[in-house]
């Protein structure tokens, strides 16, 4: 495995607001007391009069959001993703999405890779939930430099964005000047034989999968899919034509993630065999991070394992 | 025209006769809605949109324009009555009340008609809306005034009473809440449904300035108002004691007309009720 630099995602987070904030001042930023996890703070040490906190009070955190946008303001409203996309999902459907308010949202500590909080903390669902609603847009970044990339992209659409990333320090994958286009999938890797699709803290996962299966002379594209919405249903399609087989992979539920995204589009436009690396409907537990990705199944390893049995079907 | 315009008591007693044949009217016609929380609103509502709030129908977006968010947004007959009576939209387009392709959605769309400031429905989502809308002005150091209409039932949300304490946490002396408190739900009577009695205590121990009126009274609310205006340390509510199905007679105090619509004979005995009341003022 390559030895990759390692860094924050919610790092990347708070730096891109900081950054925003020092030319927009219509820039503001909610919290519901978490704001020392989301790293938050550093935007409001920086802007206090810009950074609202409403306590731990979720509902409320997303419909004052929403007035604030009213008045002109772009909120972007930061808290866990279970609390943010789950306790909230109403608000966010109703208020923000059926009255497309330009609400951001940054979904902290998305992924089993939470780590010792345990099954309540870790959000594995977000995907699936925010999906569904109309309006809404997703991106699930890779990296430190995606997600600050990601996060300054979603000022520039008028409308609800959900940005989810997660708690752990993860390798980077791309670079400070790597394009970044909302919407637009990335290939990290060329390939012939089979396509690795993989968001967030998967896509490193992919990489080092890909590395692995080369010198068992098994060549891997590997495509960081970071917009799961709107989805690039081109590169999908395309990709999975000169491949002719696909493994998904995300840190979710397979049940409704990225993976479910994918295959509404190759099964509508260009069905071939797919396998899925992900939670496999279960919740989690506590333990370290490296342990829970090994136990719920989302490693390189897993990744090679599905790659080898979906080759077994394109060849049938 | 530009609003707030200066009224008597006998003219908003007539725009409010107006607005109660619109309720009843448009619930008929459209064989479903929600007449009795319209109808118990309809005092409050003519006097804020004739003589309170900064408006104009001509200019929607406005800057200065003091905003009104509807908490309970079923009460869309009497919201869309008033809009269409201050000049927002012809009043001949109520009849689309609930009707596909209509404007006039059963709960409001912040898109349409024109003079929604925002789309509700579900309850309990829009005082922290009218809270964050507070904020944002009170932030941008801007002096327009934010009104909302709430309900008890709109109360009973958890949600209501976090933003209930943020309001008063920001200091937000920019936002007046009335609360339209006609004592029904559809299931029955509110304390016997999940009692919130007293709610005056309720809010004066989460640091609101709270007043109770009656909220059929023009005096009252108009009182209630300036004195909400005056106090700038924090919110106001305005705690209106009315009467569900305000203003006909079988349709006061009756739970079963919260969503169900007055038609054929009951609609011809409500509309003849109003005439009434009209003729008594006219002739005065």
């Amino acid at each position: 495995m390559s030895e990759r630099e390692m860094m924050l995602t919610r790092k990347g987070f708070a730096d891109a607001l900081i950054e925003i904030g020092e030319q927009d001042e219509k820039l503001v930023v909610l919290d519901a007391d978490l704001s020392k996890s989301t790293l938050t703070s550093l935007f409001k040490e920086r802007f206090p009069d810009r950074h609202f906190n409403v306590g731990i009070a979720e509902q409320n955190l997303i419909n004052v959001a929403g007035g604030l946008s009213l008045t002109g303001l772009t909120p972007f409203v930061s808290t866990y993703g279970v609390f943010l996309a789950g306790r909230a999902w109403e608000q966010i459907r109703t208020s923000v999405c059926y009255g497309k308010l330009n609400v951001k949202f940054g979904g902290a500590h998305g992924g089993i890779s939470v780590g010792p909080d345990g099954a309540t903390h870790q959000a594995l669902e977000e995907i699936a939930i925010m999906r569904v609603i109309p309006e809404m847009k997703i991106c699930v970044p890779a990296d430190y430099y995606e997600t600050k990339k990601a996060v300054k992209a979603s000022m520039e659409i008028d409308g609800p964005v959900y940005i989810r990333f997660g708690r752990e320090k993860v390798p980077v994958v791309t670079s400070e000047d790597h394009d970044f286009e909302f919407g637009k999938a990335y290939k990290l890797k060329e390939g012939k034989d089979v396509s690795v699709i993989a968001c967030g803290t998967m896509v490193s996962e992919a990489l080092d999968a890909a590395e692995a299966l080369k010198s068992e002379g098994v060549d891997v594209e590997v495509v960081n899919l970071h917009t799961i919405k709107p989805i690039d249903a081109d590169t999908i399609v395309e990709t999975a034509r000169k491949t002719g087989c696909i493994v998904t992979a995300e840190e979710h539920q397979k049940n409704g993630g990225m993976g479910s995204a994918v295959m509404e589009v190759l099964a509508q436009n260009y069905p071939v065999p797919v396998e899925m690396v992900g939670i496999n409907d279960t919740f989690g537990e506590s333990g370290s991070p490296s342990e829970l990705m090994e136990k719920y199944g989302i490693t390189s390893k897993n990744i090679i394992e599905m790659v080898k049995k979906v080759l077994t079907r394109k060849k049938s | 025209m530009v609003y707030p315009i200066e009224l008597s008591n006998e003219e908003l007693a007539l725009k409010a006769i107006q607005m109660r044949r619109d309720i009843v009217e448009m619930t008929c016609s459209a064989g479903s809605g929600h007449p009795g929380g319209s109808l118990s609103s309809v005092e409050i509502l003519v006097t804020l949109y004739n003589t309170v709030l900064k408006h104009d129908p001509d200019n929607v977006k406005w800057e200065d324009r003091d905003r009104m968010i509807f908490c309970k947004c079923h009460i869309t007959p009497a919201i869309y009555s008033i809009l269409a009576r201050t000049g927002y939209f012809s009043p001949e387009d109520l009849m689309t009340f609930r009707k596909l392709g209509s404007d006039l959605q059963g709960h409001p769309s912040r898109f349409h008609p024109r003079g929604i400031e925002m789309s509700g429905g579900s309850l309990g989502q829009n005082l922290s809306v009218a809270t964050g809308v507070a904020l944002g002005l009170k932030h941008q150091k801007k002096l327009n005034r934010v009104f909302a209409l709430s309900s008890e039932g709109d109360l009973q949300e958890g949600q209501s009473w976090e933003a209930v304490m943020s309001a008063a946490h920001f200091k937000l002396g920019n936002l007046c809440l009335f609360v339209d408190y006609n004592k029904l739900q559809i299931d029955g009577y509110v304390e016997d449904v999940m009692g919130i009695h007293p709610l005056d205590e309720k809010f004066k121990a989460f640091n609101w300035n709270v007043q109770v009126i009656d909220g059929h009274k023009f005096d009252e609310i108009r009182d209630a108002i300036k004195n909400a205006i005056a106090f700038e340390g924090g919110p106001s509510v305005i705690i209106a004691n009315t009467i569900k199905g305000k203003g006909i007679s079988f349709m006061e105090n009756e739970a079963g007309w919260h969503g169900k619509a007055p038609c054929g004979e009951d609609m011809e005995k409500a509309i003849e009720e109003l005439k009434h009341e009209e003729s008594l003022l006219t002739t005065k």
